[in-house]
């Protein structure tokens, strides 16, 4: 197991050098670069800024100088934010980001995995079906849909929530969480019920059955950890997907998350910031997978023999 | 199970947020707090380095400058400067400083601190995008472009701690306006030097443990992307006159959000309004919607290099074709005043040329006559605008109005922002939007934006005549009247060649909670937080409203 794990943490250094580069060359290549603004500043004022940002210096010494100040964990500064340094932004914006994607998959598990094993326990039924449609029109309504109409009802008319804020009302929560968590609720809940139906049918439960276990028993104790196993190989990279992908609800709800610095730095061209993001993101992606592969092991005894003995 | 303890995690957390049902605006009335919509986060709070409208907000709250704007006439009152002289020939200005004005820290605000901070604004290794605003102090262009490094040749000087003179290369009339603008604000030198070197960026003195500024009001706590809190300062020299106790600025870069952010109390004011909310606003009664004309022109650029826009007769049908009435009606949903001219209308009492207006007939004349009648021959022209649905609707409205006055084909290209600027400086367009908001009221903002090369020229446009009178004749006026006159030939002038299709002027947008005080509309959408304050007891009308 040991192994198999440095194995494959030694297999994202090229991974994580390769978005870095890529990354550095593209933003380069986008028209527009950090200092253009809508009024035009001097040929004299725009070549100071870029002497205090060394980008007046060769592409490949400013790339070579950048991998160097990585290596000792320093992202630069950022363009956009005189003052603020890209590690200072991140880890503003970072924990924000981290707790929000953890409730939104709290929610998502929750509400999909009950809904999956409610549906699985009798398929093709309406059992079945309506968690199902409702796991289909989650999949389908994007957040910034789902976000607006959640504030205009629990907001606005019932006045229960706040609608916007991150930890200065209390509740103020509750509805971003959820919005961004219903999409991952609807995949968790079609996963969990093809997981669980495979499970339902195999034969160590029909023993269980015959032994007259009470059906709670059969669906918690003996099924819940064999049929929830697309899931966990599942929550890795949604996890990393909804911190990557969280803009969308920062934006709407006003949280001071990592999100809005990722898709403004694109825009902005604040190239360090770009890079910063984009390699604490792929870093955590790799990690987050690894993750989820051990949690996956860890529940299916065929892969852990399989690690095992390579 | 985890799902039934979520579940009452989830109950209890609404229930609780239920029972305590204080409102950020009822609060803030209570305590003399001003919450604040204010669009994005700052780049920062250096006021030499930063530039922006959300920044302008809070620095002109964190600082004063030697004069300031009066916010209901927009005449410069004392700031740091109680008095100032002007000799005969306007080109010496003596400000007097106030020997009441103090830091945050408690030191005296002296001439010198002017001197160092102007020094420092004009520094070339500095970079500062506005250092041109004190371009018409003798000497300071020369400084920042780095031909002469000695200082001493720049028109300021510190004749003694409370005198600061100052030398101009000519009148300039608006001169005084830009001392409240805030990259000719004084920094606190020692601050600033602890930090780092005079020429860094990025140094850590605008941070809340560190920062010394000398306004109404000084820094409280920064969250970034959250929110940024000021309370009153206890040093300012007119403190007596401050009412507020605080202001709380959020950055509320969603427009809708914060529109819902408002209509729940969490904002006593918001940065602007969606467009398709204003009908809804404006038929309430009591309504908190607020709008004025605001100093700015949005038009569209036209390449005058290239076929088919190089022919004046093209460009001039162009502009006539445009139904700029029913543009705002419709679209902007009576929003703006239709424009003719670059300039705004009664800018500081300036109007520009009144030369054309819509008339299908004659743009239908002129077209045939540029040797496309009725469209016949078109070679097609392509309009640039970047990516935003409300530039898209003024961009369709306007394609369809030249379609069927001109039968002509028009193809629209949006791009994203800095795609677009950098199609804009290398002129890779054919008609491009384009918007100017001015930095201070005078004409002279809007029309030096054609000088031949200009950096905001972008048409190229390029007349001697014109150059000479903005650049010459203008500043040589004795009165105002003479000056105007001269940039209305000039304006003339250039609207006769119509290098750019004015479309309308902009105007400033806001909701604004009814009990707040003290803040005026006017042209600059200026808020001088000196005079705002809060009806305590103001209360909701009795009978429910929607």
């Amino acid at each position: 197991m040991w192994r198999f794990i440095s194995l494959r943490l030694l297999q994202a250094i090229p991974v994580i050098l390769v978005v870095i580069t890529v990354t550095f060359f593209l933003v380069r290549m986008a028209p527009g670069g950090p200092f253009d603004g809508e009024k035009a500043v001097t040929r004299e004022v725009k070549a100071a800024l870029e002497a205090q940002y060394n980008l007046n210096l060769p592409l490949f010494q400013q790339y070579t100088s950048y991998l160097g100040d990585l290596a000792h964990g320093d992202l630069g500064p950022s363009f956009k934010y005189p003052g603020r340094s890209v590690n200072e932004l991140i880890a503003a914006g970072f924990p924000v980001t981290a707790e929000l994607g953890f409730y939104a998959l709290l929610v998502a598990l929750s509400i999909g995995g009950l809904a999956g094993i409610i549906a699985a326990l009798k398929p093709n039924t309406m059992q079945d079906y309506i968690p199902m449609s409702a796991a289909m029109i989650g999949i389908c309504m994007p957040s910034f849909l789902l976000g607006p109409l959640l504030v205009l009802v629990f907001g606005i008319y019932l006045d229960w929530l706040p609608v916007s804020g991150w930890g200065d009302i209390p509740g103020d929560k509750i509805l971003p969480s959820i919005t961004l968590g219903a999409g991952y609720a609807a995949y968790i809940a079609r996963l969990g019920r093809a997981g669980m139906l495979e499970v339902l049918n195999q034969d160590y439960i029909r023993t269980a059955r015959a032994k007259g276990l009470p059906e709670w028993q059969v669906v918690l104790k003996h099924s819940l950890r064999g049929g929830m196993i697309p899931v966990v190989a599942f929550l890795g990279p949604a996890f990393a997907g909804l911190l990557a992908g969280s803009f969308v609800v920062e934006t709407i709800f006003q949280i001071p998350g990592l999100g809005r610095f990722y898709v403004q730095a694109a825009f902005n061209r604040d190239y360090t910031m770009i890079l910063g993001t984009t390699v604490f993101l792929s870093v955590l992606i790799v990690l987050f997978n690894l993750l989820s592969d051990i949690l996956a092991a860890w529940m299916n005894p065929r892969l852990r023999a399989q690690y095992g003995s390579n | 199970m985890i799902s039934r303890f979520l579940l009452v995690c989830f109950a209890a957390t609404l229930l609780a947020s239920c029972s305590g049902g204080e409102s950020n605006v009822q609060s803030g009335n209570r305590d003399g707090i001003f919450h604040y919509g204010n669009g994005s986060e700052p780049q920062g709070l250096d006021p030499h380095v930063v530039t922006g409208v959300p920044e302008n907000h809070i620095l002109r709250a964190l600082f004063e400058g030697l004069t300031v704007k009066n916010p209901y006439t927009l005449e410069p009152e004392p700031g740091v400067a109680s008095s100032w002289d002007i000799n005969e020939d306007g080109r010496v200005i003596t400000f007097h400083i106030n020997p009441k004005a103090v830091w945050s820290n408690g030191e005296p605000i002296t001439a010198g601190d002017y001197v160092w901070s102007w020094q420092r604004l004009l520094t070339p290794t500095l970079g500062a995008e506005y250092a041109y605003m004190l371009y018409p102090v003798k000497n300071a262009e020369r400084f920042n472009k780095g031909t002469i490094s000695d200082f001493g040749e720049v028109g300021v000087k510190a004749l003694d701690t409370q005198t600061l003179q100052v030398t101009l290369n000519e009148r300039t009339p608006y001169f005084l306006q830009l001392m409240d603008h805030y990259s000719t604000f004084a920094v606190h030198r020692a601050t600033l030097e602890k930090f780092g070197k005079t020429s860094d960026r990025y140094t850590p003195w605008t941070r809340v443990e560190n920062m010394v500024s000398n306004g109404a009001f000084r820094l409280k706590k920064w969250q970034l992307n959250r929110r940024i809190e000021l309370e009153k300062s206890d040093t300012y020299w007119d403190r007596d006159k401050v009412k507020l106790n605080g202001i709380v600025y959020y950055p509320t870069e969603n427009v809708v959000s914060e529109e819902r952010m408002f209509r729940v109390g969490q904002l006593h004011y918001t940065n602007s309004v969606p467009l398709g909310k204003i009908p809804v606003y404006k038929a309430m009664t009591n309504s908190p919607y607020v709008q004025a004309p605001y100093l700015g022109t949005y038009y569209y650029l036209i390449n005058t290099l290239t076929p088919p826009t190089d022919d004046i007769r093209v460009r001039q049908a162009l502009s006539m074709a445009v139904d700029r009435d029913k543009l705002n009606k419709t679209v902007m949903k009576d929003t703006t005043t239709s424009a003719y001219s670059i300039t705004p209308p009664d800018t500081l009492g300036y109007y520009p040329p009144d030369l054309f207006g819509y008339d299908v007939s004659r743009a239908r004349e002129l077209l045939a006559e540029a040797g496309y009648p009725n469209g016949e021959g078109w070679p097609g022209l392509e309009l640039t605008y970047n990516t935003s649905e409300d530039h898209r609707k003024v961009a369709v409205a306007l394609q369809q109005m030249w379609k069927e006055a001109l039968n002509i084909e028009i193809t629209l290209t949006n791009q994203e922002w800095k795609v677009y600027l950098d199609s804009i400086t290398n002129m890779h367009f054919q008609i491009a939007r384009r918007g100017w908001i001015g930095d201070y009221v005078d004409p002279n903002n809007f029309l030096d934006l054609f000088l031949t090369d200009g950096g905001n020229n972008n048409t190229g446009f390029a007349n001697p005549d014109y150059d000479d009178m903005i650049l010459r004749e203008a500043p040589q006026s004795a009165t105002r009247e003479e000056r105007f006159a001269v940039f209305h030939k000039a304006e003339t002038l250039l609207m006769e060649q119509m290098p750019i299709i004015p479309i309308y002027t902009y105007s400033s947008k806001h909701l604004v909670h009814p009990s707040v005080n003290g803040l005026p509309p006017n042209l600059m959408d200026s808020i001088n937080m000196k005079y705002v304050w809060l009806d305590q007891g103001w209360q909701p009308p009795s009978e429910a409203s929607d």
